[in-house]
Parts: C-alpha cells; sequence; structure tokens
C-alpha cells in the first residue's frame, strides 16, 4: 500500500504535483465515460450517442496536450527527483495511453455510426456486452491503482490482460463463425471484429497504466515474474 | 497602541505621520549632535595648533651677528691654539664694530652675543687653523635678550626699568642692524643643537637621540617578546581558566597609569639590577613593559582577522602548524602587527610620567652615546624648558612639542602607509 | 609484449578486486559531550565520486573531516571506530597526519588560495612534502596540476600574480591544482560549488568528472541536482547517522528509506 507522503517545503511544487494528479484524475474519468458511452452507443447501435463521443474526443485530445505541459513546467521549474520524477514522468506516459483509450472510444463511436442495422443480433450482443464490461473494468482498476498508488492491484490489473486476450481471441472465432454461417452476418461482423480489436487495445492501455502505477509506487519495472507470480 | 488601533484609519494616518516627522527630527538632532561635538573637537585641536605654531615659530628661527674677528697671534698661538684667550678675540671683534667705547662698556657690548661665543669662534679657528694672524667673520647667535627684542618679544614701548635690556644695549643693536649685520635664518641649532643653559644655544639634539634609543630598546624588546606571547595565546594556548585570567591581567596592564610603570623601572631596574640613572636603556625597558600589552593584544586581533580559511587550507595541504603559522598566519598579520607596534612606539614616544621618575629629565648638554649614557627624552626636555625661566625657552617649548608632534604625525603616517600598502585582500 | 603487458597489468588487478579507497567503520565523533556522528560505516569506492548529502549539521561534513583527520584542529572533538586508507587505520598513533594530507587532499567550500603567487600556490604542497628535488621538478609538478585542473591554458601567462586576483571559479581551480599537487590518493570537496556561479560550478563539475580517472573523489555538497549529476555513489546523512547509501542514479529515482525521499524530494520529514 502506498505510503503517505509529506507535504513538500514548497507549496506551490505541492499545488503543482496535487493538480497534475487531479488533471490526471479527471481525464481518467473522461476516458472511462467516453469508453462506456461508445460501448453502450455500440451495443444499443445509438447513432446520437456515437456523435457525442466522436465530440468528445476533442475534450480528450486537449486535456491530454494540458497535463503535458504541466509535466514539462514541472520537470524544467522544480527539477524533481524519486517519487516526484516518477510521478510526473508516469503523468505524461499515462495522459498518452489514456488519449489513445480515447481514440478507441472514438473509433467504437465511427464504427457504430457504420454500422446500418437498428439493433445487434443478441448473438453479438452477448459477446461484445461481456468484452466492453471486462474492459471497462481493466481500464477502471487501472485508474484506480494509479490514484492510490496501489502496486498490488496494478499487479491485478496486468494478470488480467489476458483475459482480455482469451477474451478476443474467443470473440474473433465467434464472428468468424457467424460470417461462415450466413454471408449477410459479415459487413456487421467485419466491424465488430474492428470493435473488439479496439477494446483488445483499450485492455492493453490499461496494463499499460497499471504499470505505470506499478513503476510510480515501487521505483521498478512490472517484470514478468511479477506478474506471474500474483497468477500462482 | 495607537497604531493597533484600527477603528479610526484616518486618525492612524495623521498619527503615523507626526510619528514619522518626529523620526526624522530626531534623525536631523542626531546629526547636528554629531556636527557640533566634531567641531568642537576639530576647534580644540586648532586652538592647540595655533598656540604651538604662534608661540614656537620664532624658536624656529635664531637671530644671529655677522662680526670679523682679527685672530691675533697674541692671544692664539698658532703651536696650540685650543689653549687661545678666545675670550679676548671675541671681545676684539666687537670692538672693531663698535671703536670708541670704553672698556667697561666694552665688557657689556660682548653681551651682544651668546655667552658662549668664545666657543663658536674657537672651533672656526681650529678646522680652519690658517686665519691665525689674519681675520675670520662668522655669524654667532645673539644672546638670548637681543635674539627676543629681534623677534619683538621685547619692545622698545617698555618703560627702560622693566626692560631686559636698556636704552643703551638697544642701542647697539639697533647700529648692528643698520650695518646689515643681524641676519634671522633657519634655527638648525634647534634640532642639531644638544640642550643648553642658554636658550639661543638650547636644541633639541640629545633629546632626539636619546628618544631613539630608548624607542630602539623598547622594541627590541616589547615587539619579540609581544609577538611571541600573541602567538602562543592565539594559536597555542587551550582555551580555560589560566588563559582567561592571562587575557584579563594583558588587558588590565594596558590600562595600568604609566607612572607606576616608572615606579617599577626605578625600583627594578635601577634600585634592584643597578642599571644607571637617566639612561634610555632603563627608558626602553619601562616603555617595552608599557608597550607590551599594547602589542599583544594588537597582535592578537591580528592573528584572529586572518581568515580561517587560510589556516584551513595550510592544514589541508598538510602543513604542520609551525609552517601553518610562520607561512602563512603571521605574515598575513604582519601590517596589522607592524601598525599596531608603530602606534605603541608613537605612543611610548610620547610619554613623559615614567621618565621622569627614571631620571631622564636630566640637566645633559650632549647627545647620548649609546644606551647606557644619561639622555633626555623629547617629552622629559619639553618639561625641562617648560620648567625653565628663561624667556627663550618659552618659545621653544612650544617648538619642542610641535618636533615631537611632527615625529608622532610621521610615525601614524608610516602606519597608515602601511596598513594601506601591505594589507592583502582575501 | 605480452609478457610485459602481464606485468604492468596484474598489479592493478590485485587492487581493483573492488578494495575501497578508503572505509569508515562505525566512525563514531563526539564534540565534547555532543554526538555529531553515530556508528558511520561507508566504503569509499576507487576512482568513483562519492557524494554526501544531508542537511546542516548532518554530519556528512564531519565525516568528510575526518577522512583526512581535518577535525583534529579542533581541541574537543574525539574520533572513534577505525577509517581505513590502503588498510591501514588513519588514526593509528603511527600515521603521521601530515602525510595523511598529502595523500587525502582536501577543497574548501569558499575559494582559498593563499594570497602568494599562482606558482606558489600550486608548488606550496610538494615544497612542505619534500616532493621535489629541483626546480625543474616542481615547475614540471605545478603545470601538470594546473593543467589537470584545467587551469593552465588561462593562467600561463601569469603565473607569479597573486591567486586571489582570479576569478572565483578559477581560485576554486587553484585550490583544486594545489591539492592534487601533492599528488593525493583521495580528493576531498567541501561544497567545493556553493560560492560558485552556474557556469563556473559546470567547469568544476566537468572537472570533478575528469579528475575521476586518477583520484577517489568525496563530495559533500548541499545541491542534491549537483550530487545527482557528478557522483556515482551518494550517501545520505540525517541527524548523525547513515541514512541509506547506493548508486546515485538508484537513490535519485528510487530512494529505498522514507527519510532519504522525504530530504530529496524537498518534503517536511
Amino acid at each position: 500500500m502506498a505510503t503517505a507522503l509529506n507535504e513538500h517545503i514548497v507549496t506551490s511544487y505541492e499545488d503543482e504535483l496535487i493538480n497534475l494528479n487531479k488533471a490526471i484524475s479527471e481525464m481518467g474519468g473522461m476516458v472511462e465515460q467516453a469508453i462506456t458511452d461508445a460501448a453502450n452507443a455500440l451495443l444499443k447501435l445509438d447513432h446520437k450517442a456515437a456523435q457525442d463521443v466522436r465530440q468528445y474526443d476533442k475534450l480528450i485530445d486537449g486535456m491530454k496536450d494540458r497535463i503535458t505541459e504541466m509535466a514539462v513546467s514541472i520537470i524544467a521549474r522544480r527539477q524533481p527527483i524519486a517519487v516526484d520524477l516518477r510521478m510526473v514522468v508516469t503523468a505524461i506516459q499515462v495522459a498518452n495511453d489514456l488519449e489513445r483509450t480515447g481514440d478507441m472510444a472514438k473509433q467504437l463511436a465511427k464504427r457504430t455510426l457504420q454500422i446500418e442495422s437498428l439493433a445487434l443480433a443478441p448473438k453479438f450482443y452477448n459477446g461484445v456486452k461481456h468484452m466492453t464490461d471486462l474492459v471497462a473494468r481493466q481500464l477502471k482498476s487501472a485508474l484506480d491503482a494509479y490514484a492510490s498508488r496501489d502496486a498490488a492491484k496494478a499487479v491485478d490489473v496486468c494478470a488480467h490482460d489476458d483475459e482480455v486476450d482469451l477474451m478476443h481471441t474467443s470473440l474473433f472465432r465467434e464472428l468468424l463463425t457467424y460470417m461462415m454461417e450466413d454471408p449477410r452476418n459479415i459487413s456487421q461482423c467485419i466491424h465488430l471484429l474492428f470493435c473488439t480489436k479496439s477494446l483488445e487495445r483499450v485492455g492493453d492501455h490499461a496494463t499499460n497504466i497499471a504499470e505505470a502505477a506499478f513503476y510510480l509506487e515501487t521505483g521498478r519495472q512490472l517484470g514478468q515474474d511479477e506478474t506471474q507470480r500474483q497468477q500462482l | 497602541m495607537a497604531l493597533a488601533d484600527t477603528n479610526s484609519v484616518i486618525t492612524d494616518r495623521a498619527a503615523s505621520a507626526g510619528l514619522r516627522r518626529r523620526r526624522y527630527a530626531a534623525d536631523l538632532r542626531l546629526r547636528i549632535y554629531g556636527i557640533a561635538a566634531i567641531t568642537v573637537a576639530i576647534g580644540m585641536l586648532a586652538v592647540l595648533l595655533g598656540t604651538l605654531i604662534v608661540g614656537g615659530a620664532q624658536a624656529f628661527v635664531q637671530t644671529h651677528i655677522r662680526v670679523t674677528f682679527p685672530v691675533s697671534a697674541e692671544w692664539v698661538k698658532a703651536d696650540d691654539p685650543a689653549a687661545g684667550n678666545w675670550r679676548n678675540v671675541v671681545r676684539d671683534g666687537l670692538a672693531q664694530v663698535f671703536p670708541d667705547l670704553s672698556a667697561a662698556e666694552q665688557r657689556e657690548v660682548v653681551k651682544v652675543l651668546t655667552n658662549n661665543a668664545q666657543f663658536f669662534v674657537r672651533d672656526a679657528v681650529l678646522a680652519n687653523p690658517s686665519v691665525i694672524g689674519s681675520t675670520i667673520t662668522l655669524d654667532i647667535p645673539a644672546a638670548d635678550p637681543y635674539d627676543q627684542l629681534n623677534k619683538g618679544v621685547i619692545t622698545r614701548d617698555t618703560a627702560e626699568e622693566n626692560r631686559r635690556l636698556n636704552d643703551q644695549e638697544i642701542q647697539w643693536f639697533d647700529t648692528l642692524v643698520e650695518r646689515g649685520l643681524v641676519s634671522k635664518p633657519f634655527n638648525w641649532g634647534l634640532i642639531f643643537n644638544s640642550n643648553s643653559r642658554f636658550p639661543e644655544l638650547a636644541g633639541l639634539k640629545g633629546a632626539i637621540v636619546g628618544s631613539f634609543y630608548a624607542l630602539l630598546v623598547c622594541f627590541l624588546v616589547s615587539f619579540p617578546i609581544g609577538i611571541g606571547a600573541a602567538v602562543y595565546l592565539e594559536e597555542f594556548a587551550p582555551k580555560n581558566r589560566w588563559t582567561a585570567l592571562i587575557e584579563v591581567n594583558i588587558n588590565n596592564l594596558a590600562a595600568v597609569p604609566s607612572i607606576i610603570f616608572g615606579l617599577l623601572g626605578l625600583a627594578l631596574l635601577i634600585q634592584t639590577f643597578g642599571l644607571p640613572r637617566s639612561a634610555p636603556i632603563v627608558g626602553g625597558l619601562v616603555l617595552a613593559l608599557m608597550t607590551l600589552p599594547t602589542i599583544i593584544i594588537v597582535t592578537r586581533n591580528a592573528l584572529k582577522s586572518v581568515p580561517p580559511s587560510i589556516r584551513e587550507a595550510a592544514f589541508g595541504m598538510g602543513a604542520s602548524k609551525h609552517q601553518m603559522i610562520m607561512h602563512h598566519v603571521l605574515p598575513l598579520a604582519l601590517p596589522g602587527i607592524l601598525t599596531g607596534t608603530i602606534i605603541g612606539l608613537a605612543h611610548a614616544l610620547g610619554e613623559t610620567a615614567p621618565l621622569l621618575l627614571i631620571g631622564m629629565n636630566a640637566f645633559i648638554t650632549s647627545e647620548p652615546g649609546g644606551v647606557m649614557d644619561a639622555a633626555t627624552a623629547l617629552p622629559t626636555q619639553i618639561y625641562i624648558w617648560a620648567d625653565s625661566p628663561e624667556r627663550g625657552f618659552v618659545a621653544r617649548t612650544s617648538a619642542g612639542i610641535l618636533v615631537l608632534l611632527a615625529f608622532l604625525i610621521i610615525m601614524n603616517g608610516v602606519a597608515i602607509f602601511l596598513r594601506q600598502r601591505l594589507e592583502r585582500r582575501w | 609484449m605480452n609478457v610485459m603487458q602481464q606485468a604492468t597489468t596484474s598489479p592493478i588487478e590485485i587492487r581493483t578486486p573492488k578494495m575501497p579507497a578508503m572505509e569508515g567503520r562505525a566512525v563514531s565523533v563526539f564534540y565534547g559531550q555532543k554526538q555529531a556522528l553515530y556508528d558511520v560505516s561507508l566504503a569509499i569506492e576507487r576512482n568513483q565520486v562519492t557524494s554526501l548529502i544531508g542537511p546542516s549539521g548532518c554530519g556528512k561534513s564531519t565525516f568528510l573531516r575526518c577522512l583526512n583527520r581535518m577535525n583534529d584542529t579542533i581541541d574537543i572533538c574525539r574520533v572513534t571506530g577505525e577509517i581505513r586508507l590502503d588498510d591501514e587505520d588513519i588514526y593509528n598513533r603511527d600515521i603521521d597526519v601530515v602525510e595523511l594530507r598529502a595523500r587525502v587532499g582536501m577543497v574548501f567550500q569558499k575559494p582559498n588560495p593563499f594570497p602568494k603567487s599562482i606558482y606558489e600556490n600550486v608548488a606550496y604542497g610538494p615544497r612542505i612534502h619534500g616532493l621535489t628535488r629541483s626546480k625543474i621538478e616542481l615547475d614540471e609538478i605545478v603545470t601538470s596540476s594546473l593543467r589537470r585542473a584545467g587551469l593552465f591554458d588561462e593562467v600561463k601567462d601569469r603565473l607569479n600574480e597573486p591567486g586571489t586576483g582570479l576569478s572565483g571559479g578559477q581560485q576554486q581551480r587553484l585550490c583544486i591544482a594545489r591539492a592534487i599537487a601533492t599528488r593525493p590518493e583521495v580528493l576531498l570537496m567541501d561544497e567545493p560549488c556553493s560560492a560558485l556561479d552556474p557556469i563556473a560550478t559546470a567547469v568544476i563539475e566537468e572537472l570533478i568528472d575528469e579528475l575521476r580517472e586518477n583520484f577517489t573523489i568525496v563530495i559533500v555538497t548541499h545541491s542534491m541536482q549537483q550530487a545527482a549529476r557528478v557522483s556515482q555513489k551518494t550517501a545520505f546523512f540525517h541527524l548523525g547517522k547513515l541514512i541509506e547509501e547506493g548508486h546515485t542514479s538508484d537513490l535519485f529515482t528510487n530512494p529505498k528509506n522514507k527519510q532519504t525521499q522525504d530530504y530529496i524530494t524537498g518534503r517536511i520529514g
């Protein structure tokens, strides 16, 4: 568990770090929202919601630029070291991953707009729903681990990434089967395949964020053995 | 309290303006006090110097009278000129100036010249024996009353019976002036003559040499001892109760009245050790005792002011303590030490009381040949002159003080020069 | 050729098996009744820069000054434990402190050249330790020391001018030249850049990095950034105790100890 840190002697420095943390949390919240909204839009084929998600991505991009600026400014003016340095460096990483995740939400929305049915076939719905739930959970856990500096939780997130991959593989097979069954499914299934690919990427970004959280807390890179130990 | 009252801001502002005005007024007052104090101090110094210069200026010139003396072989034998009757030679010389005087008047007119005129003539002839049988022209110092007359101290307006010189004598002098025989050159005798009963001949040479020897002894004794003591106390001595006691006592010693050192010199050096009275060695030793605490204190301060970084640098290079002190600390402290020592010596030069007690106020007409000879010193010489009844000594006292002051200023000037020149910046 | 190489390399190989240049073992320092250093054990690795950091009064300078027995000049100072230089305890009675200081040179916080000429400053150490037999040898040592300190080209035309006339950074490099003129094994630096501007500091830091090839360097610094920049090993002192030591890059990215972390990140500990 994270040890409580004392306050900096320079309060403006402390404030800047707090603001950076806040910005990360805020951006995390925005991206989580975007992913959830995009997933819901996809599941319900809600074109209006999908449009909103596409608009929302611009805000997320802006947020990433802001965080990068803040971090660069702290590095230039405060020369952070040790835990502060890790905090600032991981903030840049996490913001980057979040921005990419936001892009994935946008991809989902774009695919949603291109599916021309009124609703998803129920047989597709369940698999995609499961995957979106799992990925959203992973992202949330990773962000929680980052915000609370919880190394154990971060390791946990990384360990669960395999699940996402497995689910992606099985969904891929499933959709392939549907396509072979009935060529009329092909159009929808291709779109859904791209969507699952995007969701799988979100899972990867969640893992990256979890790894950053682990590094932030321990100062070590999360190695293979660490993840395996967790799994055993 | 008024400032803490937040209810009435306007009153506060007015009050603070008033306070400010009072503060400026106080500043101004302080400055005025300071200027006044300095003016008073400078005024007093100016009065002192003015008095001395006005009173002493006359002693820096001396009335001389040019007389041509016939050195007749009758009075002076060529084979033994020293044994000649020089008194008659002088009388003859003046008789040539005033040919038609009676014998009694001739005896009087000789007194225009200083009492020692015969010795001036003798010395001049001995230096140049070829003039025996012919004449020699010399500028002989006028006797004190005539000198005073020439300088206007004795005035003709005074009634004859209250005057040192009667009308006849003044008339003789006037005759000499008319013939252009009277001159008033710079009085080198003041510096280069020894003391004399006759003011016109009295000079400071004996006192200057005596003071020089005394200061030499004082320096040779107090400088090494003072530096040694200071170096030990500052660099080696442990900081404990004993060294603290020694330190306090050194400071006290610097404040002991000088006359007590004189008594010590009298009792210890003269009576116990049997050193000669009135000798510069005794004076020098007594002055050394007085100067020692000053030198120790000054040296310690100079050592202290050498920055610790220099000591650290020396130690860091692996210098031993001895090397640290001799190579670095002492050379750096030297300007300060020298300055302090010179000022200490200047102080010793002006010191009178202890010298009086050890007899350096004797009447001595020749300069001392060494530190064991009886001598006077500048301040004691001034003291002797101030005590003398003759009019001529009044001016000489002031002149003596001016000479002493000149020496002090020179010494202090050297000290300042050394400080400016040798002081290093670090 | 091969034989010769073997002959020359083997003694170095014997020395290099990571035997530290200096090693403090359970060093405690007392000033009178007050203990300033508690059981500090620290190895100073050969040909590395070790920086000692910590808040004022943490004992880092005290420890540094133990390494060449500069504390001896303070009467009430007492040192226990042992400090080994090439396997001898420098607090042993047989060790001559004057010789020790030639082997363990020191550079101080404030540039403190002697108020003598540049040449005399550098020549002083070799002279008092009798390291040279002739004027030519001495000239050579002065030149090479100044060159190593990166000062020679700047002062070669004015070796007889006072060292105090140089700029602050030059003065400090003169002090370094003076210290290395006795060919020490270890060079101690007590906040050598604290009185210098950033450019002069950078020049000194570059110099420290170059000197590492030939000397073992211990530097006390208040600037964490400086410690991070110049040193390979860092030791953090706090209240007279050695809290943490380790490779500089580790200590500055991921300190093990919370006190270290609080100090280096500028938190109230």
